[in-house]
């Protein structure tokens, strides 16, 4: 499978880059090589194996019910989290207008 | 004497533990050297003296009230621009995360703090750590400390993209570095340069605040000097974080403390697929070399065979890039870094488009080349249509790969292989291409697909006078027969080169 | 049964599909994947760890009650629960979602098939009771939220509701009327607040439903549907889906085609209208979350959820109604909510303890005690069961003064009223003001004596027949008696004075 530019431009749309017309006619080649090369995998006789889940074999642990048990993932903390904000305002993250 | 920046890891604990000289000294030393040697090798992307010699304050007066010290005690090192540092800069080396300044400490940077390590500072890095020569760094090349001995004087690579960290031990700028291996990127940078890097078993290294590339991949490890500083230094980095559902709730084993380069009765795996045609003659000869060594050291050295691992690379450039297109979405300019709005005009006018512009624009001018075609690439892997093809088909291979290891694991204990195909190449010789650049780790990656531990250490200089590595990967969960192993190959290699100081 | 709903449209009869996928805020302290707080109302970006804000180089590690509510809801509807699970990620650009993905179940559930039964209710056109069925529960992430009115130029974003856990529960599209949805809305609603798994409060945002709505000539294939987000009510559920039913008729017998699209439901109009923003074409690229791994759970985390179960609204209502003798309605009305069956029982159970006699002796007065005499002094006052004055101990009190006699049932309505107001107990407002029921036959006979004495002309008209007249005289000399007169002693009386 190859791509061309217009799929590049809707690849990059869903990936939020911006791209101009240079930077897609530049990645095209680029995307093609690689994916071509990928594709080898499709030769891989993979009858009957299940997808990787866990790279190393263990189960999920859960955590307690429990608020701010370990401050590093607790609440609390708007300083912190507004701290590189790059528009803090009156506690809120500033984004430009948005309307439904 | 030998100059304090010439010690390692567990000759400066040692010295400062005996009161040979004082954590202070040896901050200082270093501090001085990071200064006279980054504006030529570009190790760091940010130099932070203080912290080191905080740190080392603290450790002299803990040595001073008699108590006991840590692991890593009075150890200046680089941390990897990687790893989340309170106060401090953290980049990724990337234009998204300038000036991004963590409110939070890495689990891993503070281990390694907890145990006496001071910080000399953030090392560079390929941008998210997406390359294999650290020429995608938003803040310039890292420059090789090692130079081809044909006196041309050629920049080279030093490797990635752990690459400031590679560059900074070499250089003996930095005591030991961390690093941090997503499909080899502890393992080729340091035989690059002539040092030795561990990755452990996935799960060792907590990943709570490291800046994530590809999460079912990322494992933090040390680069340092040799193996016993390596061990060191993992002792100190490893161990459970319940901020991390992928870590391992096990021990930390005494990795240093039951070193052993006795082999006699280990069993060495050679597999002859990573033999591959038109193989660069040195390294073929530095692997024949670590056989006869390991056979040496009292192993016995069998054939194996990993039959998928011409498939490894291509399945790693699925993965890889389809969990990194979902992990740097947060890279949006809503909530830190960079935020770029876009000029008056551009914007469509009608509702929404004010924020996705935003987002679209920010991520454009913050993100380097290299990174933009990974998450183009995991874009579309994981795109309506096309994600059984490719991501179901990749994680399937990963499984066949991974159970290649497994049937050969019931043969042997652990294997050998060359880290690279080649020893370091020059800066600017594979950036043009891609998928020249990705080959670099054919042998690095299918350890890092199956989660296993994986070294590498020198093994010797190529006729150009670069230094080559080879690898040994070990069993999940056993790291000790992997640094055993390395051991003994750097017992007999006496791999002692170092570059010469020309900055 | 069918449901017999139709929408008359200019060239035929109608029939509506509806399918809804309600999200269900799971009662925990702590969020799904961080340890912030999560409760309602707190100031911006207050309740927001490192994790929720999506800092780089942080991870989600499952809060295990998320885990154990879900599955504990998905066996009060009868589901498979799925030993073998996992999160993937829902990947698409948002400003409320600090990720750039959420993080839900798509592939693997940790709730399979399931149903409820919606009760039969002939008034809103639900003729007999009828099985929806529930395709999966899955566990995810709420996402922050957006203020759009506060700055001229920029929009706000609070992230204290980002990451709290959700259920997604997503029924199969098996309602055939805006009234099955609206049934459908409020018994799920009631089975998870049995359960304890989920508030309902659905002013609060606890509970909101997507509606897919389709429609099609009946008994003909499944239209094109239609989703309308986030509705919070059930009344704003069974309007979205009048209004967009009507809006899909309308446009199809104009000779337009439905397209599938996400739209808005505005309370103000009651009208749907499709969404502008996230118009994406889309693409939201699921994969399983490399953070996360597999979910297994062992047959006894199961067990140990299935044993927590209380006795939910259906059961409850057939043992009501075979074992308390309670009337279908009554049945109905007590188990409807999970705080008046509790609260039903907890008077049974005292009333029993007090009188010594098993409860389905007493089933009957206590639910018509509290279902018209409490229920109708709250609801003059506005006042909820829960914050009622008087408990059900209190409750018992009295029912028990009425079952030994001590009080007539018109004297205990006075003194709940004065229980209301005072906060007294029964027993202690019956003695202080000294309204304990007379047995004494002498001084009834007195009273019965007087009042004959008095209606001279009404004893006559009695003697001639005119027997009506008999509650007229129980009445007097209760009267007399200030109510005081135990009713079978007076009626004794009057009938050998009278006879
Ligand atoms: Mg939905
Ligand atoms: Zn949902």
């Amino acid at each position: 499978m190859s791509v061309d530019k217009e799929t590049v431009a809707r690849i990059a749309n869903l990936a939020r880059i911006r791209m101009d017309d240079a930077a897609l006619d530049r990645m095209v080649p680029e995307l093609n090589n690689i994916l071509a090369w990928v594709e080898q995998l499709g030769e891989v006789d993979c009858s009957g194996v299940e997808p990787m889940t866990a790279v190393i074999p263990n189960t999920l642990r859960l955590r307690d019910d429990v608020v701010n048990a370990d401050p590093l993932t607790g609440g609390g903390v708007r300083d912190a989290v507004l701290a590189n904000a790059p528009a803090p305002e009156h506690g809120f993250f500033g984004v430009p207008k948005v309307i439904e | 004497m030998t100059e304090l920046t010439d010690l390692g890891i567990k000759a400066i604990r040692d010295g400062v533990v005996g009161g040979s000289f004082t954590a202070v000294e040896v901050a200082e030393a270093f501090n001085a050297a990071v200064a006279a040697a980054n504006p030529a090798l570009n190790a760091f992307i940010v130099t932070t003296p203080d912290h080191a010699l905080d740190a080392a304050r603290r450790v002299d007066a803990q040595r001073s009230a008699g108590e006991t010290l840590g692991a890593m005690a009075g150890v200046p090192i680089g941390m990897k621009d990687l790893f989340a540092t309170k106060g401090v800069q953290t980049t990724a080396a990337s234009h998204i995360l300038e000036g991004f300044v963590p409110p939070y400490e890495s689990t891993v940077s503070q281990k390694l703090w907890d145990a006496g390590a001071g910080m000399l500072g953030k090392l560079n890095l390929d941008q998210f750590a997406m390359g294999s020569s650290n020429e995608t760094s938003y803040f310039g090349n890292v420059i090789s400390p090692w130079r081809r001995a044909d006196g041309g004087n050629a920049p080279l690579a030093p490797g990635g993209s752990s690459g400031g960290s590679s560059a900074a031990v070499a250089a003996r700028i930095a005591a030991a570095a961390t690093g941090t291996d997503t499909g080899g990127s502890i393992r080729q940078p340091a035989a690059f340069t002539g040092i030795t890097g561990i990755k452990p078993t996935y799960g060792r290294c907590s990943r709570w605040g490291v800046v994530a590339f590809a999460s079912s991949l990322d494992q933090a490890g040390p680069m340092a000097r040799d193996v016993t500083d390596c061990a060191i230094m993992l002792g100190a980095m490893a161990g459970f974080d319940p901020k991390d559902a992928t870590s391992l709730d096990l021990p930390v084993p005494d990795w240093a403390g039951a070193l052993n380069a006795d082999l006699r009765g280990v069993k060495v795996g050679i597999p002859r697929e990573y033999r591959m045609d038109g193989m660069d003659a040195d390294v073929a000869a530095s692997w024949d070399q670590g056989i006869a060594w390991l056979k040496d050291a009292g192993a016995e050295v069998i054939d194996i065979s990993l039959p998928h691992t011409h498939h490894a690379l291509p399945a790693y450039y699925i993965i890889a890039p389809a969990e990194a297109s979902s992990n740097l979405a947060r890279y949006d300019g809503v909530r830190y870094g960079l935020r770029e709005l876009p000029e008056p005009g551009s914007g469509s006018g009608t509702s929404g488009a004010g924020l996705q512009d935003m987002y679209a624009a920010t991520r454009a001018a913050g993100f380097g080349d290299e990174v933009k075609r990974r998450i183009l690439i995991g874009t579309y892997v994981l795109s309506a249509g096309f994600y059984d093809a490719y991501y179901t088909q990749a994680q399937k291979v990963r499984a066949l790969i991974a159970r290649d290891f497994e049937r050969a694991f019931e043969r042997c204990d652990v294997i050998l292989a060359p880290t690279c195909p080649t020893a370091a190449f020059g800066l600017g010789e594979k950036s043009a291409d891609p998928l020249a650049m990705y080959l670099n780790d054919v042998f690095a990656v299918p350890a890092s697909l199956a989660g296993l531990p994986a070294m590498s250490v020198p093994a010797g200089l190529n006729r150009e006078g670069l230094p080559l590595g080879l690898q040994l990967i070990g069993r999940a969960f056993d790291e000790q027969s992997v640094l055993n192993a390395g051991l003994a190959i750097e017992q007999r290699a006496g791999f002692n080169a170092k570059p010469e100081t020309w900055w | 049964m069918v449901s017999s709903y139709r929408i008359q449209g200019a060239t035929g009869e109608w029939e509506v599909v509806i399918g809804l996928e309600v999200h269900a805020q799971i009662t925990t302290q702590a969020k799904l994947f961080s340890g912030a707080a999560t409760a309602f109302g707190a100031e911006p970006n207050t309740q927001v760890s490192l994790v929720d804000a999506a800092m780089p180089g942080m991870l989600p590690v499952p809060n295990a009650e998320c885990i154990r509510q879900a599955v504990r809801t998905g066996l009060a509807i009868d589901a498979a629960i799925n030993r073998w699970s996992r999160f993937d990620r829902k990947n698409y650009f948002y400003a409320d979602l600090p990720q750039g993905y959420q993080i839900s179940q798509l592939y693997h559930p940790l709730v399979g098939e399931g149903s409820l039964t919606i009760d039969a209710d002939e008034k809103a056109g639900i003729p007999a009771d009828k099985v929806i069925g529930i395709e999966r529960i899955h566990v995810e992430q709420d996402a922050g939220k957006l203020m759009h009115d506060q700055h001229p130029t920029m929009s706000y974003v609070d992230l204290n509701r980002s990451g709290v856990a959700l259920m997604e529960i997503v029924s199969r599209p098996d309602m055939r009327s805006p009234a099955e949805a609206g049934a459908y809305v409020r018994k799920l609603r009631a089975i998870l607040r049995y359960v304890g798994s989920c508030d309902g409060n659905m002013e609060e945002g606890s509970m909101r439903a997507d509606v897919n709505v389709s429609v099609r000539r009946p008994g003909e294939e499944f239209g094109t549907r239609t989703e309308t987000k986030n509705v919070n009510s059930v009344r704003f559920v069974m309007q979205a889906i009048e209004h967009e039913a009507r809006r899909q008729v309308d446009l199809i017998e104009d000779g337009g085609t439905v397209v599938q699209e996400t739209r808005l439901f505005d309370p103000g109009t009651g009208t749907t209208r499709a969404m502008r923003s996230k118009e994406d074409a889309h693409d939201y690229r699921y994969f399983p979350d490399p953070d996360l791994l597999p979910l297994e759970l062992d047959e006894a985390f199961i067990a140990e959820c299935r044993a927590s179960l209380p006795e939910l609204p259906d059961a409850k209502r057939r043992r009501y109604e075979g074992e308390l003798g309670l009337s279908a309605y009554n049945a109905g009305v007590l188990t409807a909510e999970v705080e008046t069956a509790g609260w039903f029982e907890e008077l049974l159970a005292a009333s029993a303890a007090k009188a010594g006699k098993p409860e389905a002796e007493l089933a009957k007065p206590a639910a018509n005690w509290l279902l018209s005499e409490l229920f109708g002094a709250l609801n003059k006052t506005g006042t909820a069961l829960a914050d009622s004055p008087v408990t059900p101990a209190a409750g018992a009190e009295l029912l028990a003064l009425v079952a030994k006699g001590t009080i007539s049932g018109s004297i205990a309505k006075q003194v709940l009223e004065k229980m209301l107001a005072s906060g007294d107990g029964a027993e202690a407002i019956v003695e202080r003001e000294g309204l304990m029921q007379t047995s004494d036959t002498s001084a009834i006979e007195a009273a019965v004596d007087q009042v004959l004495a008095a209606n001279a002309d009404k004893v006559a008209e009695f003697k001639a027949g005119k027997e009506a007249l008999f509650g007229f005289f129980v009445g007097q000399t209760m009267k007399a008696m200030q109510g005081k007169g135990n009713p079978q002693l007076v009626n004794q009386v009057l009938r050998q004075k009278l006879g």
